[in-house]
């Protein structure tokens, strides 16, 4: 055990932690989910990459500056106690980008990753569909080959698709083998929303931000260029990355510590807040800390070569709780307050959504229990 | 940074794990009940002491019985006693009371640290003392300080407990008397954290132990035609047994580093560790009942030898709200004046 950072993750987190003081916006910006505040978020996101900072993890060639994964967590941590604005190219850079890195060719790698280092393309993630949720293997949009063009056509309809209406890009599995069943006979695609037949209609989600689309293709089509991974290998590919959405890299404890010691804050000056209160208040903040110790152990692992694997759904199920837990305790000391549009009521209505995205919490439990308990599958 | 256990602790936790796997199975659990074979767990104390337990955290000495190691060795030893049940002192004696007879320079040591004599320790006034009523030994607060007793030197008096396994007696103790072991606010801190780290960790254990139980039973066990682990009901109520056990092992590991490097923030990481542990352990125990059934409410299954145990513990050295009160102090939020054992480094 040693939990002290060495000398030069210490001066890594200087440089951050000035960088950031120096250039976060000094007034929050208006909600990434909204087209006004999409804008104003684009260009922090590239006020990020020209200092280097909006992939830190990343090769310097592709625009990041080789950080270990210790020092992509000093980063987050940096970042969300600084309250610098959410990362509205998440999806692309934590979700898309580990999936390019490891089955990406190196043209693809070169031309996707340092346009979406730097936000010009904005990458929305296009898996669920109206028949296809928890259960992604049922998805029925389809890619049928066009030779003659070199390439497929796709058509069909995704749907809950994050900032859908703002982004430029989407990634998505279809079903490219009609034959096939389930997770088999599917491809994983990259497709530009400008390309011919493309229809994206943005709709609000429950906190009234138009941060949902739907999108529909009709017959689009898409260059063999654009296939990630292979024909019929699109599962494959698809579920080698989903411990990144689900754990360490789509939610780090900084955001849950910065969040905690904002509650502190709030309870420290709710002159009302009592001995019950006070209890809820130190659980949450307590259950903040257990999550980055946690992620300290697991980081630990990943660097020594012992994959996460199934243990990523363990993340999803403590962080979308404990986000829950910090907003609604914070609702308790905001009394007649908490309905106040602000940024707790918003984060609180955000938190619900926490147990939803990234596979239900529902979900995870069946992985828990049947992959790291060894329990019987139905 | 490294949140890993460290090679030497691992070694000592695998090396009683492996006297426990070979001599300390459920019956040495029913052993230490009344009317049971104390002297069969003690003999198994003796064993363990033998390969260094005991005086885990005492320093070296000529007779080669003290193994030096730090608090970051608790974790894991304690761990692999809570899985046993084995019905010892060991918080008691390991993390508090071997450590403070070294300080002391007792003459008791060297038999605590064989194995031969039990020792107990209590630091809550006026409480009921685990062990106390079959302890050689027996530790107890007296004003700022704490005190060491023969056990013919207290009057006892017995009190029933959930877990007949603990021995709970109520000690009487001479004003004054007995051998100082400890004296003033902030070396009764210091044993207060070792013995809560130590808990937390048995508590780890125990609770590890009732969900694995559940879990082998839960995939034999058919109903309608298919095995109840199969259940999603069943299935949720045990993940989310592991997700509490699994959040709550690194924060133990964290008190224990936090306690050898002497940090700032120990006092706060020992409680959190009690807090998480804790109710991990309740969870646990609720959770394993239920999904036993009927069977999981008998004595004669060994479930509720681990479930006793751990409801004992996860309301000794202090439970989660007492735990919390302290961490909100400490984090500025007002609240009422502070535990006498810890107000020394606050
Ligand atoms: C804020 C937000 C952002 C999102 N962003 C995107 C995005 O960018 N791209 C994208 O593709 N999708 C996105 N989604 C969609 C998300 O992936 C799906 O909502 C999710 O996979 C669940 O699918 P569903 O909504 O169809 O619910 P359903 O699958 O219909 O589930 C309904 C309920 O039934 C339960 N249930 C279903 N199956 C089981 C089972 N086997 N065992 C137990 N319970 C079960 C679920 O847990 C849930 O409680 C987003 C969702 C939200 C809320």
């Amino acid at each position: 055990m040693d939990l002290t950072w060495s000398p030069e993750e210490d001066a890594f987190r200087r440089e951050a932690r000035e960088w950031l003081a120096a250039n976060v916006p000094r007034d929050p910006l208006p909600s990434g989910d909204t087209r006004a505040g999409f804008a104003a978020h684009l260009e922090w996101e590239r006020t990020l990459f020209e200092a280097r900072w909006s992939v830190v993890s990343w090769p310097e060639a592709y625009g990041g500056r080789d950080a270990s994964l210790w020092q992509w967590l000093v980063f987050e941590d940096e970042y969300h106690r600084a309250g610098a604005p959410a990362r509205v190219t998440q999806n692309g850079i934590f979700l898309l980008a580990p999936t390019v890195f490891a089955f990406g060719t190196e043209e693809q790698q070169r031309r996707i990753l340092p346009r979406m280092a730097a936000a010009q393309d904005l990458w929305a993630q296009g898996w669920s569909e109206p028949g296809a949720g928890s259960d992604l293997a049922a998805i029925r949009s389809r890619a049928v080959r066009d030779e003659g063009a070199g390439g497929w056509r796709l058509t069909g309809q995704k749907t809950w698709t994050t900032r859908g209406a703002f982004c430029t890009h989407l990634f998505g599995l279809f079903r490219t083998d009609p034959e096939a069943e389930r997770h088999r006979g599917l491809t994983y695609f990259l497709v530009p929303l400008d390309a011919p037949g493309v229809t994206v209609r943005g709709f609000e989600r429950l906190d009234g931000d138009e941060g949902f689309a739907e999108v529909f293709l009709d017959d689009v089509l898409v260059p063999d260029a654009d296939v990630l991974g292979g024909v019929g290998e699109g599962w494959r590919v698809a579920m080698a990355t989903t411990g990144s959405e689900r754990g360490l890299t789509l939610r780090s404890p900084g955001r849950f510590l910065h969040t905690a010691d904002r509650l502190v804050d709030l309870a420290r000056t709710t002159p009302e807040s009592t001995g019950a209160h006070r209890d809820r208040v130190v659980q949450a903040w307590i259950e903040a800390q257990a999550y980055e110790l946690f992620t300290l152990e697991q980081v630990t692992s990943i660097v020594e070569g012992r994959p996460v694997g199934a243990e990523s759904s363990l993340n999803k199920l403590f962080w979308s709780q404990l986000d829950i837990a910090l907003h609604e305790t914070a609702a308790e000391l905001l009394g007649p307050e908490a309905e106040i549009d602000g940024p707790w009521s918003r984060g609180f209505l955000f938190s619900l959504a926490g147990p939803i995205y990234a596979g239900t919490n529902e979900i995870q439990r069946n992985i828990v229990a049947e992959r790291l308990l060894g329990l019987p599958r139905r | 940074m490294r949140f890993a256990v460290a090679e030497r602790d691992a070694a000592l936790a695998e090396a009683a794990g492996e006297v426990l796997a070979k001599q300390a199975g459920a019956e040495r659990i029913r052993a230490g009940w009344p009317g049971g074979d104390a002297e069969a767990v003690d003999a198994v104390w003796r064993t363990l002491a033998g390969v260094g337990v005991s005086g885990a955290l005492v320093q070296e000495s000529a007779d080669g019985l003290g193994l030096g190691l730090d608090e970051n060795a608790l974790p894991p030893l304690m761990e692999a006693l809570g899985r046993s049940g084995l019905p010892v002192p060991a918080a008691e004696t390991v993390a508090v009371g071997a450590p403070l007879l070294a300080a002391a320079g007792a003459p008791q040591l060297p038999d605590v640290l064989k194995g031969s004599a039990l020792i107990t320790v209590s630091l809550t006034p006026g409480a009921p003392v685990p062990f106390a009523a079959r302890a050689d030994l027996i530790a107890v607060p007296d004003g700022e300080g704490l005190r060491l007793f023969a056990r013919d030197e207290v009057a006892l008096e017995p009190v029933g407990s959930v877990d007949g396994s603990r021995w709970l007696a109520q000690v009487g103790a001479p004003a004054g008397g007995g051998l100082l072991l400890a004296e003033g606010p902030a070396e009764l801190a210091v044993a207060h954290r070792r013995g809560v780290l130590a808990t937390a960790a048995l508590l780890l254990g125990l609770g590890g132990r009732m969900l694995e139980l559940t879990v082998a039973h839960v995939r034999e066990r058919q109903q309608f035609g298919v095995p109840v682990g199969s259940f999603q009901a069943v299935k949720h109520a045990l993940a989310d047994v592991e997700l509490a056990l699994r959040f709550a092992r690194p924060a133990v590991l964290a008190a224990g580093w936090a306690q050898a490097a002497g940090d700032s923030e120990a006092a706060v990481r020992t409680s959190m560790a009690k807090v998480l542990a804790s109710e991990a352990a309740r969870k646990a125990a609720r959770t394993a009942i239920q999904c036993h059934g009927a069977m999981g409410y008998t004595t004669e299954y060994d479930l509720h030898l681990y479930a006793k145990r751990a409801w004992a513990l996860a309301a000794d050295w202090g439970g989660p709200a007492e735990h919390r009160e302290s961490i909100g102090r400490r984090l500025g939020l007002a609240g009422p004046a502070d535990h006498v054992s810890e107000g020394a480094d606050a």
